[in-house]
């Protein structure tokens, strides 16, 4: 029985893990488009001067 | 607008998920078969359930961009297709660790795993032929086509286990034919169910909003070359 409740608690880490590693690649990736808006908008900011 | 519904749905995901997490360990009894394990049924099929609503999503946003030709349609079902496959991963993965309790092994090739499996990698070659395309319209059409045939083996999974004699359990509710669960051991199920179609839609709307940003820069870039 103690090994059952042990892969239940593996089931759950691993469950919510892959929720939160996906939720921490959205949030590098949206602060990367973040940057790269910023420097396409600037450059073409510069271009226009 | 979007970060305000993005927001409240994140909290009334929070609030099910953690008034679930208290009545699945609280008052939920262990199962008399499977003991404690049964509980991962909670997160094992409301992620497979979610993630076939999704994969459909997905092809019909695809579908409507080729009737169309809005490349939109195309952002949207890129987002809904990488979320579905989250969800699918965390089904794939939870099954296996029921698996090998249960049967005593973390994989066997039986119809259903092996379908899904197929599933599984044939999103992960959509997101990869995403990044390998860079022409819009190209990339675009052959994934909204790919995605038609992916959803084709949806059906297969769904169906496995009525058309062959698998390892994998046969339908354990009653809207599917199966014996069904105790009421005070399904109510749960069908609130993680909801918890998890949230969880889903905040994801997509989030990742919605960065496709639109990366339209956003397309754009901005083309214009800059046109100097």
């Amino acid at each position: 029985m103690d090994q059952n409740f042990t892969f239940m608690v593996y089931g759950f880490t691993a469950a919510w893990l892959i929720v939160i590693l996906y939720v921490i690649s959205l949030a590098l990736r949206e602060s990367r488009l973040r940057q790269e808006l910023d420097r396409v908008k600037r450059m073409l900011e510069e271009r226009e001067k | 607008m979007r970060l305000k519904i993005i927001l409240t749905l994140s909290v009334v995901c929070g609030l099910i998920l953690a008034w679930n997490l208290h009545t699945m360990f609280m008052k939920v009894p262990d199962e008399a078969n499977q003991g404690a394990i049964f509980r991962i049924f909670y997160f094992h099929f409301p992620a497979a359930i979610t993630s076939f609503a999704g994969f459909y999503l997905g092809m019909f946003a695809g579908v409507g961009y080729l009737i169309t030709k809005n490349l939109k349609l195309d952002s949207i079902a890129a987002s809904i297709n990488e979320v579905s496959l989250a969800f699918a991963t965390i089904a794939l993965v939870t099954g296996s660790i029921w698996g090998r309790v249960i049967w005593g092994i973390w994989w066997t090739w039986d119809a259903r795993i092996t379908s899904y499996f197929v599933c599984w990698l044939l999103y992960v070659g959509y997101l990869m032929m995403r990044r390998a395309i860079d022409d819009p319209t190209t990339r675009a059409r052959l994934c909204a086509v790919l995605s038609i045939f992916a959803a084709i083996d949806i059906v297969i999974v769904w169906k496995s286990i009525e058309w062959w004699r698998t390892q994998h359990p046969g339908p354990v509710l009653e809207i599917r034919g199966g014996g069904g669960m105790a009421a005070g051991m399904e109510a749960p199920l069908w609130w993680n169910f909801l918890a998890m179609l949230l969880l889903f839609t905040v994801l997509i709307l989030i990742r919605m909003r960065q496709e639109s940003m990366r339209r956003e820069i397309d754009s901005l870039r083309r214009y800059a070359h046109a100097f």
